[in-house]
């Protein structure tokens, strides 16, 4: 599985580790939809953490869509809720 | 639906809408190229530009750091003509620099990671770039319209997310510069218009070393006036003096220094 983290690039990651990345990752999205702002920043940083523990570098000239994208590191949790939303970056 | 699915299915419906445009899938291709071209040459001047500001922002780091170095010297000397009032003062604008420094430090850093992650951005985007060109002379050359649909969306979609992710970067990489670059040109003037070289002295000019020079000639004054006056502390001047009127007759008492020695 490939997953993106935005600005940083693609990552190889393998079923197994899927599974504790998920739950990082739903403290992220509880701490967006809480607006918990306090908990959003760690929860964030450890969520890019773990798949750049687990993850192994994607071949950089491969042109293959990730099967998940996270944000950046340093995005406000404004930011990525305004990544999440309708009008945010899907045209039309 | 977790975050991460929800940003990926983001992702790619951006791409497909790019890709809806084209009459002949074809086309799309050379379009799409052009665009990664014209990407490409956009995150090099973001690059440049970060590095700009980089420099500009180590530039006022060395001017005021001069001027820190300058306060320092100031408050040593003030304080071996035992005068700690100004010593006070030098350090105490000194500080207002030393903070000053710290966060321009801190804005350099952060300029420093910006330049760091758009020139990786910029060789990923390169890499693919690359890859695209070749896939897609491939795809044109070997598959009618109809054939390539499929094969045009794989090579597509890839890159598109690649060109979604390094254009974000740039932008926030220019957003976070013009910050900065507002702060930075609020600190040239002041360095401009001499208020840092005053050290940030309220217009009141360099009033520390003036009266040190004030106190270190009022010191020579001093030293000559005591010479004058003959006192046992007024050295070499009167260091052939003790024996009295020898002075007015020179040769002899040369002469006799001579045998005595």
């Amino acid at each position: 599985m490939i997953v993106r983290i935005l600005g940083e690039g693609q990552f190889d990651i393998t079923d197994a580790c899927f599974d504790s990345l998920n739950v990082l990752d739903d403290a992220v999205e509880k701490a967006v939809e809480e607006n918990d702002v306090e908990a959003f920043r760690p929860a964030l940083a450890a969520l890019l953490a773990g798949v750049r523990a687990e993850g192994v570098p994607h071949a950089v000239d491969a042109l293959d869509e990730s099967d998940l994208i996270l944000p950046p590191e340093d995005a406000s949790i404004d930011e990525v809720r305004d990544m999440l939303s309708d009008d945010g970056l899907i045209p039309g | 639906m977790s975050l991460m699915k929800r940003m990926s299915l983001i992702f790619r419906s951006k791409a497909n809408t790019a890709l809806d445009r084209a009459e002949d899938p074809r086309e799309t291709l050379d379009y799409s190229y052009q665009r990664q071209v014209e990407l490409l040459s956009k995150v090099r001047r973001g690059v440049a530009d970060v590095a700009t500001s980089r420099k500009r922002v180590e530039l006022q780091i060395n001017q005021i750091q001069q001027q820190a170095d300058k306060l320092q010297g100031q408050a040593q000397k003030a304080i071996q003509v035992g005068r700690e009032d100004l010593a006070r003062e030098a350090l105490t604008r000194k500080s207002g620099l030393t903070s000053q420094i710290s966060d321009l430090e801190a804005q350099h850093a952060q300029l420093q990671g910006e330049e760091e992650k758009l020139t990786m951005a910029q060789q990923r985007l390169q890499a693919k770039v690359e890859s695209f060109r070749t896939r897609k002379e491939t795809i044109k050359a070997t598959y009618t319209a109809a054939e390539a649909q499929t094969r045009i969306g794989e090579a597509m979609s890839g890159i598109s997310e690649e060109m979604g992710d390094v254009g974000m970067a740039v932008q926030r990489a220019e957003d976070k510069t013009a910050q900065m670059q507002a702060r930075a040109g609020a600190i040239d003037e002041l360095i401009a218009s001499g208020a840092l070289d005053d050290a940030s002295s309220m217009n009141r000019g360099d009033d520390i070393a003036r009266e040190l020079d004030a106190l270190s000639s009022n010191a020579d004054v001093e030293a000559e006036l005591a010479a004058l006056k003959g006192g046992g502390s007024a050295p070499q001047a009167i260091e052939s003096s003790p024996q009295g009127g020898d002075i007015l007759q020179t040769e002899p008492t040369k002469q006799s220094e001579g045998g005595q020695a």
